[in-house]
């Protein structure tokens, strides 16, 4: 076991991990018999109890659906689920509650946007700009998007260190509608100044659409501080059930945008041949929305508020410096991405010439759960020529001496490889 | 939960030698037929080359990159069917593909194991076309 502890980390000290970690059923679970040494948040975190309970407790006594039933259970469902958007909303720094549209998850929320707004506002001639670390969620809406208006698609390129190039941004924002970036890279974990790349846009006069996909869970967020228009996020990623997510909007600008998804529940008045659309949030929740994952998501962000948002950010990275210094020592280990400065929990390594899957495949065999792959970023892979990386990634229930667990496991695969 | 034979059982001499030392490695000029295809899941990449002798393949190239039970996978393959008629190779089931390759493949690492196939069969489909 490694000789550093946590002690001395800022953030969150040694007894505040095992009380989170006792939180967490799953890390009980023993795959291949040995302690589950789960590295793989940035792809999905795990539940605690609370968020389990929260949702289970709504099952067992007061499901209802919303905004429809006079009863009583409907009416506390109906409160829930609109107390679960005040929470996110006070979370991320929103204006007001209405800001925050419920929607699958951040794939869903980037896509409304691109069509309710893009449809509407992005005409052949314009521009709209992205950057080439961007998953393929925040990528592939917006291909689509200039396909169908005949705008143009440009790239921020990325630097050899994983760093967003700005040298030519306002030659590539002129002219733009909308600039799309992420605000964390999720293969790299470079993380991106929000702020002053909002800011860009908006002198340009284009909206910024922020992939905050990586940013909430792991750091505080504050949407009016960043200046962004948009931002788009899943609940999975941050202790919160699948099939949630969240779009925040500025008011003025979802005020003004016509429903991504027609049906129930986003009306005002119908008539057979024509409707009028509800306020927003509603106009863009369409048809019965997933409750329970909301009410799961306010259990999620009363979590991460009880832990503060400020130690768990600074504990990711205490842990990110930890393994990054272990790593350096392991011959053939190869890092991607930029400065420790410039990063968050989020490790990419190639080991000699084990190919990503085979090295997952052996650490899985150690109980050790990493991403392999293309994490969803060919275009950057093809830039950084690698066929697949390995992702190791960090949460506030991650310890100091599972990072040694990692290392061990990569030492199993190098022998077995006969990699010196 | 199937926990096959673990990883020593996976990652076996043979394998890692097909992987180092893929037999058959390289390309065909003018082929017969040729394909090439990914495996989305993990980028793994195969094209691969076959020249034609009446029904029979008379020799077959492979290129590409991935994971070793890909890469190695594909190596055996191009070992099994050269000499065999094209129709032996089309009626090929994924099942005598895993036995030759002579390793439990959990069903993750499946779509690694059977890319080398499935080109070929897509190769030779194409030519048929
Ligand atoms: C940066 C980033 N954007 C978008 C997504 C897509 O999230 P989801 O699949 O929950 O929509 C992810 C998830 O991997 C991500 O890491």
């Amino acid at each position: 076991m490694s000789a550093r502890t946590l002690a001395a980390s800022p953030g969150l000290s040694d007894g505040d991990v095992a009380r989170i970690r006792v939180d967490f059923p799953i890390l009980l679970e023993r795959p291949h018999g040995k302690p589950l040494v789960f590295l793989d948040s940035a792809a999905s975190s795990q539940k605690p109890l609370q968020v389990i309970g929260a949702m289970d407790d709504y099952y067992r006594r007061y499901h209802a659906n919303i905004h429809r039933g006079v009863y009583h259970i409907s009416e506390l469902a109906t409160e829930a689920y609109e107390e679960a958007r005040r929470k996110v909303a006070r979370f991320i720094g929103a204006a007001s509650a209405a800001e925050c549209i419920f929607v699958r998850n951040a794939t869903e929320g980037l896509n409304l946007v691109a069509f309710a707004w893009g449809r509407r506002n992005v005409r052949r001639g314009d521009a709209i700009v992205v950057t080439e670390m961007e998953h393929h969620s925040n990528l592939v809406p917006w291909q689509v998007l200039a396909q169908e208006t005949g705008a143009a698609l440009r790239f921020v390129p990325v630097d050899d260190s994983g760093l967003l190039d700005l040298t030519q941004l306002d030659t590539l924002l002129d002219g733009a509608k909308i600039f799309a970036f992420t605000a964390v890279s999720n293969t790299l974990g470079t993380v991106n100044d929000v702020a002053l790349l909002a800011a860009r846009a908006r002198a340009a006069g284009a909206i910024s659409v922020v992939d905050a996909c990586q940013a909430v869970p792991r750091m505080p967020v504050d949407v009016q501080a960043w200046g962004c228009d948009f931002a788009s996020f899943s609940g999975h990623k941050m202790l919160g059930p699948t099939g949630i997510g969240v779009l925040w909007g500025r008011l003025e600008l979802l005020d003004a945008m016509p429903p991504f998804m027609t049906g129930g529940g986003m009306i005002n008045v119908v008539r057979l041949q024509s409707s009028t659309y509800a306020d927003v949030p509603a106009r863009f929740e369409a048809g019965t929305p997933a409750i329970a994952e909301a009410i799961g998501l306010g259990a999620a962000v009363d979590y991460l508020e009880a832990v503060g948002m400020d130690a768990i950010h600074a504990y990711e990275l205490a842990l990110t410096r930890i393994a990054l210094d272990r790593l350096a020592e392991v011959s053939a280990v190869k890092i991607y991405g930029p400065p420790f400065e410039h990063r968050t929990g989020v490790i990419s390594m190639t080991v000699g010439d084990i190919h990503a899957h085979d090295l997952a495949t052996i650490l899985d065999s150690e109980g050790v759960c990493v991403r392999a792959g293309h994490h969803c970023n060919q275009p950057l892979m093809e830039k950084l020529d690698v066929p697949a990386t390995t992702r190791a990634s960090f949460y506030l229930y991650n310890t100091a001496p599972e990072i040694d667990v990692l290392i061990r496991g990569i030492e199993k695969a190098k022998g077995i490889f006969g990699i010196a | 939960m199937n926990d096959f034979g673990g990883v020593d059982d996976l990652y076996r001499d043979f394998i890692l030698d097909h992987y180092r030392h893929p037999r058959n490695a390289g390309t065909l000029e003018n082929p017969d037929a040729t394909f090439e295809d990914n495996n989305p899941l993990c980028g793994d990449r195969i094209r691969m080359d076959v020249r034609i002798a009446g029904d029979r393949i008379d020799d077959v190239r492979f290129a590409g990159r991935g994971c070793a039970i890909s890469q190695a996978s594909a190596s055996l393959l191009t070992e099994a069917v050269k000499g065999k008629t094209v129709a032996e190779v089309e009626q090929l089931s994924d099942e005598a593909v895993l036995e030759n390759l002579g390793i439990s493949i959990s069903a993750v690492r499946l779509k690694c194991a059977l890319l080398g196939i499935k080109v070929l069969k897509s190769a030779l489909a194409l030519k048929r076309g």
